[in-house]
């Protein structure tokens, strides 16, 4: 599903954020990425939704090389990525249903399946009564929440989190795997993005460890 | 049809981000329609005249008027001759009598000519030709003030050459102007729509995040540069027609006492229909332009 090759990426300036790094992910697999806060973590999984290309190496999603993928095709992978961002990304100006209505829109939806599945979304992540606030007005476990709603709304194979639970306590932290866990278990692949110790204990996988760009 | 639910959806959002900030659509909307407007007067005005041109009798004559020893006889033969004449549409004869007695009822100088011991008038011919090019018109003189019996052929069309001048020279004034307030129109749309970009950045970015085509992210803008042209076209339209409305109440009172029927002519359906659909190709394109422009800077990281 995911396969890194000798993967390098260098920044402008000089900054080696990935060296050398090789790694395989099988369908349906769920990981971890770990490591200190600069190890390279955000920019692995920047890769695999090709926000950013490789300077060298080859990274494979789904069959496509993002190293060498048409401008034009990127929309059409990143709607098979749910993407799960640690600043959440929601928008301000509408509520919180038009937040996670946003993907099945860009994707062509009639708009009263989209609203069933959007109901659907909200409320495997427990937000259902809240479909009319505004983002804003949640707390910062909801909007994680909300966001895990968005990128899950389009019923993608793929799903990256870059440290779904960096903000929140314990609580939140674990309520939030289980609803990846979840996901999990209806066949979605996932990469999770952590350097919370609680979370890895108590839900197990296989960990890739990144140490200043070079994995472990 | 899934297409045209996607192209009713960004309608109704376009519509609704103009009723957002009524006060600033309400303000370029009146700028682009003021723009607009200006070449649209101009345009009615040279339409105006042209019909004016076209009633005056758009076609030149020449007068001959023959010399007074010319005899009936040669008059008919000089008559006869000019009928046929492969330049010439028609032919008036006016005999020195008539144009007397004409002159004597139009003019109410009755009293002085009844004073005159003979008619000073010549007999004459006016003749219409068929063409309306000034040089042909000028050699046709020639060959008739050559005729016999003729004493002074004079080609009457000089205020016509004036006339289709001042309406050559109002063409260009008025082509130029369009030419640069569309321009105009243009830079308002791309300023309105960079800005609109900016304030929009990060729901470009989510959007691009989350798969959205170039298609899906430039829709809404051009939507917004169309609609907003097309309104300010309607504005042109509605300031034009309240002009003429009140500039033609004033001009009946003008035109009657020249003894005339002149009025400024509305646009016609065509020119309203011409009018609607070019400012809003205009709002499309600078919208275009503007996307083109800064859409591409917006990348997630």
């Amino acid at each position: 599903m995911i396969q890194f090759n000798q993967v390098y990426k260098r920044y402008p300036g000089g900054h080696e954020a990935l060296k050398d790094v090789s790694f395989g992910i099988a369908e349906g697999e769920m990981v971890y990425l770990t490591g200190h806060s600069g190890a390279g973590k955000s920019t692995l999984l920047k890769l695999i939704a090709a926000i950013e290309r490789p300077t060298n190496g080859s990274v494979l999603v789904k069959g496509q090389n993002i190293r060498a993928i048409k401008r034009e095709a990127i929309p059409a992978l990143r709607r098979n990525i749910g993407l799960i961002f640690q600043d959440h990304k929601l928008l301000f100006d509408r509520s919180a249903f038009d937040n996670v209505l946003l993907p099945l829109q860009i994707c062509g939806f009639d708009p009263r399946a989209a609203a069933k599945r959007v109901h659907a979304a909200l409320d495997k992540v427990g937000l259902l009564a809240r479909e009319k606030a505004n983002p804003i007005a949640l707390s910062g476990g909801e909007q994680q929440r909300l966001c895990i709603a968005r990128a899950i709304v389009n019923r993608p194979t793929i799903l990256l989190a870059d440290e779904p639970t960096g903000n929140l306590d314990a609580e939140y932290a674990h309520e939030i795997m289980a609803i990846f866990q979840s996901f999990h278990q209806v066949g979605a692949t996932l990469v999770i993005s952590t350097h919370d110790e609680g979370v890895l204990a108590k839900f197990p996988a296989r960990a890739l460890h990144l140490k200043q760009g070079e994995l472990q | 049809m899934n297409a045209l639910r996607e192209h009713l959806r960004v309608l109704r959002g376009t519509l609704q981000r103009l009723r957002l900030t009524p006060g600033a659509s309400l303000f370029s909307i009146l700028v682009i329609g003021i723009a607009l407007s200006l070449p649209v007067g101009g345009y009615i005005l040279l339409q105006s005249m042209q019909t004016l041109d076209a009633r005056l009798g758009a076609k030149p004559q020449i007068s001959l008027y023959l010399a007074s020893s010319t005899s009936p006889a040669e008059i008919g033969k000089l008559g006869d001759k000019l009928r046929r004449h492969e330049a010439i549409e028609t032919v008036e004869f006016i005999a020195r009598d008539a144009a007397l007695k004409q002159l004597r009822q139009s003019t109410g100088m009755a009293d002085v000519i009844d004073g005159l011991a003979q008619n000073p008038l010549p007999d004459a011919f006016i003749v219409h030709p068929k063409s309306r090019d000034p040089a042909t018109l000028e050699a046709l003189r020639n060959e008739l003030q050559a005729g016999a019996g003729v004493e002074n052929a004079k080609l009457d069309s000089d205020w016509l050459r004036k006339l289709e001048a001042i309406l050559d020279f109002g063409r260009l004034a008025v082509a130029l102007l369009a030419a640069l307030l569309s321009f105009a129109l243009v830079a308002i749309t791309f300023n309105t729509i960079r800005l609109q970009i900016l304030t929009r950045r990060q729901e470009i970015e989510v959007a691009k995040l989350i798969g959205a085509t170039d298609a899906f992210i430039r829709r809404p803008f051009l939507y917004f540069g169309m609609l907003q042209g097309l309104l300010g076209g309607v504005g042109a339209w509605l300031l034009v027609s309240g002009m003429l409305y009140a500039l033609n109440a004033s001009l009946v009172e003008l035109a009657s006492l020249y003894a005339s029927s002149f009025a400024l002519q509305p646009l016609t359906p065509a020119d309203s229909l011409t009018l609607l659909v070019f400012s809003a190709y205009l709002g499309w394109l600078g919208a275009w332009f503007s996307v083109a422009q800064h859409l591409w800077q917006i990348e997630p990281r």
